[in-house]
């Protein structure tokens, strides 16, 4: 019987968890402004262009809601982006590639999908090479703003 | 010296750092103290650095929940860590600890389950819910107001199940938590039986259907696609008037590589339209901040090869990310949105 119950919760576990490689997720002891500006900087470092900063939280403020800052800063290289999304138009709702960043009382938290959900969702094998690259380029942008003073 | 002992000495040393131990401190930081803090003081996730904490877990727990995780609960599993990897996280983690680290046994403690039940609806429910299911939220604030310091933990769940032995179970109960809301029992007059019936009641939630709190949702399609009957630009349009009739409110609409190449040469084939329902993104943001790495919502509509296609990414997928069950019913519905929307702008 105990065996029973063993066997039936690790099968609850296997078909319920969710691994940490899909999400990745740092805290910045920085306050908001200087990570939002560290976050930036690392980004152009790594060779991609900020597109775009989403300012969530104004748009929130706007309507009447109360809110910290949250932006969603997206970003991609120049050609990279354009060749996926015309060879591989399926990939063109996840792109451009985004970073959320939030305030959470002194600290800061970015959130991304890694760029592994990506190759569950597309295994087509000349992405993979894209996507490990971004996978090691997102986990260093990502390593600089954590470890940033 | 003779230079092949220079040489030896100098392979060796280049070959440390492959043998050498994993680093606890950077993996820690790097996997762990997003949510619970750099110096495992709490936040999303509990604190891991009360002495109450490590004075009644053993390592056997520790490791065990950093490998099976809490489905549904958002703590997710580390299972591609190695072995050796989660061991250090687990030292680092004793390094904020200097008393005596317990260690349990494996030996099923005896009780009543049903008086255990009736037990845990007295004195647990209020906090871990009626089932065992757990507070709610993500403990992560946003920097609002928090109900609880500490987003009592689900019981009924089998990460935690799977990890905890009775003895731990047991000893909690009767020492309580010291610097978070759960009390000690045992030094509050609930007798010895009555602890084993209560322990006997949650090793009992084995046996029962897994609560809400621990399910995630069915994975659906990585993208949501609809082919237009019309062009380009009615289609735009249609995309622009639809989301306006679904509680939606259209924010802007931009071509995919705006701002990669100089103004005036994006590509006018890929359009995306954003839009927000802002009641429902302020309730998804108090949920789970997290969510926000895929707003604002978004529908691109692409011409290629004389075909004109509305692609999104499915919130029903992604909402598996965040191991977050309480985020499964929004992630649905914002995925019929997007649908009827889609459906609309093709009429």
């Amino acid at each position: 019987m105990k065996l029973a119950h063993a066997f039936a919760l690790t099968l609850a576990l296997w078909f319920n968890s969710a691994i940490a490689d899909e999400l990745l997720m740092v805290r910045s002891s920085q306050n908001f402004e200087d990570a939002m500006t560290t976050l930036q900087a690392t980004i152009a470092e790594h060779g991609y262009k900020v597109t775009r900063v989403q300012r969530v939280d104004v748009g929130l403020e706007a309507k009447g809601y109360k809110t910290d800052r949250y932006r969603i800063v997206f970003y991609g290289k120049p050609g990279e982006i354009e060749a996926l999304a015309a060879k591989y138009p399926k990939l063109i709702p996840y792109l451009p590639l985004a970073v959320a960043i939030f305030a959470e009382e002194g600290n800061t938290i970015l959130t991304t999908a890694r760029p592994a959900l990506l190759k569950q969702f597309y295994p087509e094998p000349e992405l993979k090479p894209i996507f490990d690259r971004w996978e090691k380029d997102l986990v260093g942008i990502m390593d600089e703003v954590r470890e940033a003073k | 010296m003779p230079r092949s002992i220079v040489l030896f000495g100098l392979l060796l040393a280049c070959c440390l750092p492959a043998f050498a131990a994993p680093d606890g401190a950077k993996l820690y930081s790097r996997n762990c103290a997003g949510c619970h803090g750099e110096k495992g003081d709490g936040g999303i996730g509990i604190p891991l650095s009360l002495p109450s904490f490590h004075a009644q877990v053993d390592d056997d727990y520790l490791k065990q929940t950093v490998l099976r995780g809490r489905p549904g609960r958002v703590m997710p599993s580390f299972s591609y860590l190695s072995d050796a990897e989660v061991d250090a996280i687990v030292r680092h983690m004793r390094s904020w600890y200097k008393g005596k680290v317990p260690v349990y046994p494996f030996t099923p403690i005896k009780g009543d389950a049903k008086r255990g039940e009736q037990l845990f609806e007295k004195h647990c429910a209020g906090c871990h819910g009626p089932t065992g299911e757990g507070g709610h939220g993500t403990g992560v604030t946003f920097s609002r107001p928090r109900d609880f310091p500490i987003m009592p933990p689900a019981l009924h769940n089998p990460g935690y199940l799977s990890s905890a032995k009775d003895a731990m179970i047991k000893a909690t109960l009767v020492n309580g938590r010291v610097g978070t809301p759960m009390a000690a029992f045992g030094k509050r007059g609930v007798k010895d039986k009555d602890l084993n019936d209560i322990v006997a009641h949650l090793r009992n939630f084995e046996k029962k259907p897994l609560p809400s709190s621990a399910k995630l949702i069915e994975t659906g399609e990585a993208i949501i696609v609809m082919e237009s009957p019309y062009d380009l630009k009615t289609t735009i349009e249609n995309v622009k008037k639809a989301v306006s009739s679904n509680n939606f409110v259209f924010i802007r609409e931009q071509p995919l590589n705006a701002g990669l190449v100089a103004e005036g040469r994006e590509d006018p084939k890929q359009h995306i339209v954003y839009f927000c329902n802002f009641s429902l993104l302020n309730q998804a943001l108090a949920t789970d901040p997290r969510v926000g790495l895929f707003l604002p919502c978004r529908i691109t509509v692409v011409e290629q090869g004389g075909k004109v296609t509305m692609m999104a990414a499915n919130p029903k997928r992604l909402s598996r990310i965040f191991n977050n069950s309480e985020l499964n019913e929004m992630c649905d519905q914002v995925t019929k949105m997007y649908i009827a929307v889609m459906e609309e702008a093709a009429l």
